[in-house]
């Protein structure tokens, strides 16, 4: 027999009081848990839809240009130096710290064009590196992959009355409208898309590049820094993150976890609480129990450690049933509060630890003072008969 | 061998302190079997307590075989309890939640010795006690007399340089009391040394020597 075995002992003989105390304190930290687990599930599903959803930053020259206005009406600005980028941009943002974080840079010309007496703008893309930037598109028809393939929007072939495998005539070149793009509700509807070459030359921008939108792999990457990195290596050009969209949504769930960490405080105050009245409630119970050890010869250290034990041991049995009742309650929620179908959950240790561990800790802190006092009982009057 | 010298004893009170013993001077060899009597109040559980190293006197000196036990830190006293002497309580005072092996088994707990060893030593007190092949019972499973033999048991199973004794009878019926002295006089004839708290002088008969108590002085 070793001390320890009665602390074992003792949390046998009352197993409801053990129990409800465990309990209280697991479902405190449960509610903890699934709040921190579906904060970060959610910022992980946000992330990775922001993957899913093309372009997080976008790259365009640098222009000069004024806005004008007069006694408060605004009158539009006005571009006096409107620059273009030229192909090695491509090459020098392969370049940055980031790099392996770059999913997709996709390079574009713009121009416009009068097709059958009907002014369009016209697009020329590296269509390989557009259809992985627009996972999204629909198309009626088939990919392009030649050079006098084109793609065009659904409300543009509407207005020009072009079906796919049509032929379209623009200035001398004729391209075949390979695919008619599904309406995405955006003004992709309205462009006809071609070979960035075949744009160059019908606009009369050879070698030259209007702006790159680029798809960064955001979970866990740095989008500001990355931006930053483009920026250092293309001097000329004005690199901006597009990230209004998910910051609201995560500006929201960072209020969540700041809400959990609050509600983590008031919850150890309160856990702290109910352990120091049961194990204070403990100890004055077995007064004459702790004055009969003490009197066969156990240390203040000996007697603490029984009543630490007993603390120790609710709060790791609480935090091990707590994470699991947490995690169980993320997965329940989580498909209601997500933004895509299949979110993930994200279980990590790194809360899986600190919980289950933080309740152990508060147990132990919230029995300190009554293991003192256990320890410190003088014998002869915890023995009063003797 | 115990050596008391000017042992005296004040609880503090609201009107001052309370004097439970003035001055006393007492020896007891080692082997002996001593009985202390007294009326209540007389002092005579307060002087038990100090020689049994739970409560610090006012003033004077305890010496157990030339260890002067109030020099020692409270873990010093704690292990002097542990490894020299053996207690007896009144209301047995035995853990409801232990079995009768287990209850023998605690004041070697804190101590360096393997568990066959401490379960072979409590099973060896409990027989010494005529309680062999009732280690697995609780208390509420045995009567006074089973209870107070377990008591006993606990307090010899660390083979103590001395044993303590509060009112061992208090509570037993006259048949089961003598069986109980009947087994403090065998321990002392195996050697054990018995310091003895009682008011009951039908106890006193068994004990070599009885000093009597009254208002906090030794009276014969």
């Amino acid at each position: 027999m070793k001390p320890y075995h009665i602390a074992l002992k003792n949390l046998l003989r009352r197993p409801a009081r053990m129990f409800f105390l465990t309990v209280a304190l697991a479902v405190g930290l449960a509610a903890v848990v699934a709040l921190v687990t579906l904060a970060n599930s959610m910022t992980a599903d946000i992330e990775h839809t922001m993957d899913q959803f093309g372009a997080n930053i976008l790259i365009t020259p640098k222009s000069n240009d004024l806005a004008l206005s007069y006694g408060g009406i605004s009158l539009g600005r006005v571009a006096f130096d409107q620059r273009e980028l030229d192909p090695s941009v491509l090459e020098r943002i392969r370049t940055i710290k980031n790099r392996q974080n770059i999913a997709v840079a996709a390079p574009k010309v713009l121009g416009t064009v009068t097709i059958k007496g009907r002014e369009l703008l016209l697009v020329g893309v590296d269509f390989a590196a557009e259809l992985r930037l627009k996972p999204w598109w629909r198309l009626n028809g088939t990919e392009p992959s030649a050079e006098q393939d084109a793609l065009l929007g659904n409300a543009a072939a509407q207005a020009l009355g072009v079906k796919p495998g049509e032929q379209l005539q623009v200035g001398n070149r004729s391209f075949t409208i390979t695919a008619i793009l599904q309406d995405t509700g955006s003004q992709d509807d309205g462009l006809l898309f071609v070979p960035l070459a075949a744009a160059q030359a019908i606009t009369g921008k050879q070698g030259q590049i209007t702006l790159i939108e680029v798809a960064a792999l955001c979970t866990g990457c740095p989008i500001d820094e990355m931006v930053e990195q483009i920026s250092g290596v293309l001097p000329d050009a004005k690199v901006s993150a597009i990230k209004q969209v998910v910051e609201g949504r995560l500006q929201t769930i960072g209020q969540l976890k700041r809400f959990s960490l609050g509600m983590g405080g008031v919850i150890a105050l309160i856990s702290l609480a109910l352990v120091f009245v049961t194990m204070m409630g403990s100890v004055t119970e077995r007064k004459v129990e702790i004055g009969i050890f003490r009197a066969i010869g156990y240390r203040t250290g000996h007697v603490m450690g029984i009543i630490l034990l007993e603390a120790g041991l609710v709060g790791l049995a609480a935090g091990l049933i707590g994470y699991g009742l947490g995690i169980a309650a993320a997965v329940v929620t989580l498909p209601f509060m997500a933004s895509s179908d299949h979110p993930h959950l994200l279980v990590q240790w790194q809360v899986a630890l600190p919980a289950v561990l933080s309740v152990a800790l508060v147990s132990l802190l919230a029995a300190w003072y009554p293991a003192r006092k256990a320890g410190k009982m003088d014998p002869a009057d915890a023995l009063r008969s003797l | 061998m115990i050596t008391v010298t000017n042992l005296t004893k004040n609880y503090p009170s609201g009107e001052g302190a309370v004097p439970a013993l003035r001055g006393i001077d007492l020896t007891v060899a080692t082997g002996e079997f001593i009985c202390i009597m007294g009326q209540s109040g007389s002092g005579k559980s307060t002087l038990l307590t100090i020689l049994g190293g739970m409560c610090h006197p006012s003033d004077g000196s305890v010496t157990i075989d030339g260890t002067p036990l109030y020099e020692l830190n409270d873990d010093g006293l704690a292990d002097f309890r542990a490894r020299h002497f053996g207690f007896v309580f009144q209301s047995f005072h035995l853990v409801p939640y232990l079995t009768a092996l287990e209850n023998v088994m605690l004041p070697l707990a804190p101590l360096t010795m393997t568990a066959t060893e401490k379960r072979s030593m409590a099973a060896e007190a409990l027989a010494r006690v005529g309680l062999a092949g009732k280690e697995g019972r609780l208390p509420s499973k045995l009567s006074g007399g089973e209870q107070e033999r377990v008591a006993i048991a606990r307090a010899v199973v660390n083979r103590p340089t001395l044993l303590f004794a509060d009112e061992p009878t208090g509570n037993l019926d006259s048949a089961t009391s003598d069986q109980v002295m009947a087994l403090f006089s065998e321990l002392h004839r195996a050697g054990q040394t018995i310091v003895m708290v009682t008011h009951n002088p039908d106890n006193g008969r068994y004990a070599q020597r009885t000093i009597r108590l009254k208002d906090g002085l030794v009276v014969s």
